[in-house]
């Protein structure tokens, strides 16, 4: 039953495969002028025009460039570096791992924390705790996360001297300095998602306080927090399942800021970096691999709700 | 339900009442800053760099004597004219897409459907991002951008309420009596859509507004002399060391719009629908 729904949901993920690849593909398109001449400059020798011209097939109808353009790419040939000539695959798998062990983090701290505020607000009603807890929640996704970071960085790198302010260290180098590392962008990256979990799981929470069955839980004679962490919470918990995976796809596109800020050699930074040097190959190509891992990402969300929510049949 | 009732309880909403006032009031020195600033926001004055608020400076000068609330102004304008941008592009192109694949239903709005699912799970700022170095790195091209990103929303938002007004009783009568589609649309579903698209536009605000300030950041949205309050947290950040409060002014700035353009988007949806209070 569950392998039959695994596989009618994963169905239902190559349209949007085809969609998305498509938008990707279809932004060389919005190139005004020759899209060769404006990637290549003005400057372009008559041969790397031709070369260029060959690579992206531009004198073909659009639907054969862009079935070209999928077959070559699921081979993972996404083009080469207009600017250093690396594979652009090659040069985007490469610091895919960097992004990724931020990302990870930074949905961890935004969880945890999201969870701990929600809980204290809903434990705690209209007391001090819970009023913080709902400030947070409205300020954290009000500020940009480049600006957060930077008041990290004052107090925490420039004042306390606790982080470094750049830089990363990889997790399999050395934990200790990754953690050192990895926090601030992480906090930054994560400080929506805090706000964003905190509002639904509050609501959410409530909602199921209310139940019949966290009733019943109190009049057994079990305490509130019983009540809350055994019940309510499970249940709670459901809904926001979706609203993690959401998070995660947007700290997957926050990394494009919080890795310029710290100077991270991730994607985020490939790609600034890409767009300054007009380098369009390596830019589209890590927009289609954020993209494939923000749909499996939801992918994934999917399954967790269907085995965590009874109520779904297969 | 009646536009003046509609006012009258989002009055009573009182932090959303208040961020109106606040979003109309930005609106206005938008409009007017370039006549009201006090000093001209390029303007170098090498005798007073860095200096601290005072009555002749209210937020200080940054590291060339430029007038910090000067500059504050100027990006309000840049901040306001990406919220337009985000509100008027998907209002011409994803609403009138959304209620035609509603009303049409069927394969139209399966196929429909499946498009602005997939688009939606492009995050907004790496999409924003794509189009506007395609587009060519420019403030407007990165405001066509927010526009750009922001239809899926819309259409959705659309599709789903044409959907549900399409079967309401008085619509069936109008289009037994021979209304044909468009007179349909144009009298009985876009007036009944509006409200719930009204809301979407002001919480758009938010995204627009932080959209843009990142763009800005990142150097792709304004250009200098143009000012964004990205821009400037942009240039702060290299003076953290020699005065941090030139991080603070846009910051809050940024932050006091996005939180404005929410709460009206919450006053609204509930002076809309008053069941959803609480």
């Amino acid at each position: 039953m569950f392998t039959k729904y695994l596989l009618r949901r994963l169905i239902y993920v190559i349209p949007t495969l085809l969609i998305t690849t498509f938008v990707v593909f279809s932004l060389i398109l919005l190139i005004p002028g020759d899209p060769v001449v404006a990637l290549l400059g003005e400057n372009a020798t008559p041969e790397k025009i031709a070369q260029l011209q060959e690579q992206m097939g531009l004198n073909k109808p659009i639907i054969i460039q862009y079935g070209d353009w999928l077959l070559n790419a699921v081979q993972g040939d996404l083009g080469r570096s207009l600017f250093t000539g690396e594979p652009v695959f090659d040069a985007v798998i490469g610091r895919l791992g960097v992004t990724l062990q931020l990302v990870v983090i930074s949905t961890i701290i935004s969880v945890s924390f999201g969870m701990l505020f929600a809980v204290i607000s809903v434990y705690f009603p209209n007391n001090l705790l819970d009023y913080l807890a709902r400030f947070v929640s409205i300020v954290g996704a009000s500020f940009p996360n480049f600006w957060i970071a930077m008041l990290l960085v004052i107090l925490f790198s420039l004042h306390l001297g606790w982080f470094p302010s750049t830089g990363f260290t990889n997790i399999t180098d050395n934990p200790g300095g990754f953690l050192k590392t990895v926090m601030l962008p992480a906090i930054s990256l994560g400080a929506i998602g805090i706000a964003v979990i905190t509002r639904h799981l509050r609501s959410s929470l409530l909602e199921v306080m209310e139940s019949d069955y966290v009733r019943t839980a109190y009049s057994k004679g079990n305490s509130r927090w019983k009540a809350i962490f055994s019940h309510g919470l499970r249940n709670a918990m459901l809904p926001v399942v979706t609203t993690i995976g959401i998070g995660f796809g947007n700290a997957i596109g926050g990394t494009v800021v919080i890795e310029t800020i710290f100077a991270i050699p991730g994607v985020g930074q490939l790609a600034v970096n890409a767009i300054l040097q007009r380098d369009f190959m390596i830019l589209q190509g890590v927009i289609l691999i954020l993209i494939m891992l923000v749909i499996i990402i939801n992918f994934i969300t999917d399954i967790i709700y269907a085995i965590l929510d009874p109520r779904i049949e297969y | 339900m009646s536009i003046k009732e509609v006012f009258h309880r989002f009055k009573q909403e009182r932090i959303a009442f208040i961020s109106f006032i606040f979003l109309v009031m930005l609106s206005v020195v938008a409009i007017f800053a370039p006549f009201i600033v006090p000093y001209d926001p390029n303007q170098q004055d090498l005798v007073n760099v860095l200096a601290n608020p005072s009555l002749s400076h209210w937020l200080g000068t940054d590291n060339l004597g430029k007038d910090i609330f000067s500059q504050v102004m100027m990006g309000t304008r840049t901040a306001i004219q990406a919220s337009i941008f985000a509100i008027l592009i998907p209002l011409f192109i994803g609403v009138p897409l959304g209620i035609m694949a509603g009303y049409i239903g069927g394969l139209v709005d399966d196929i429909f459907m499946r498009i602005i699912d997939a688009i939606m799970a492009i995050p907004g700022i790496l999409l924003a991002l794509g189009i506007t170095a395609a587009l060519g790195i420019s403030l407007w091209n990165a405001m066509i951008a927010i526009g750009i990103v922001s239809i899926p929303q819309f259409a959705r938002l659309a599709r789903g309420q044409t959907l549900q007004i399409r079967t309401e009783p008085y619509v069936e009568a109008a289009k037994i009596s021979g209304a044909g589609p468009l007179w349909t649309m144009y009298k009985h579903i876009i007036p009944n859509i509006l409200p719930p698209i009204l809301v979407q536009a002001s919480v758009n605000i938010s995204f627009a507004v932080l959209t843009e300030t990142s763009l800005s950041f990142l150097g792709m949205g304004a250009q200098s002399p143009q000012i964004s309050w990205g821009s400037m947290i942009e240039q702060a950040y290299s003076l953290i060391n020699l005065n941090p409060w030139l991080i603070v002014y846009p910051g809050i700035a940024t932050a006091l719009t996005v939180m404005a353009g929410n709460f009206v988007g919450d006053g609204l949806r509930v002076a809309i629908d008053p069941k959803l209070k609480g």
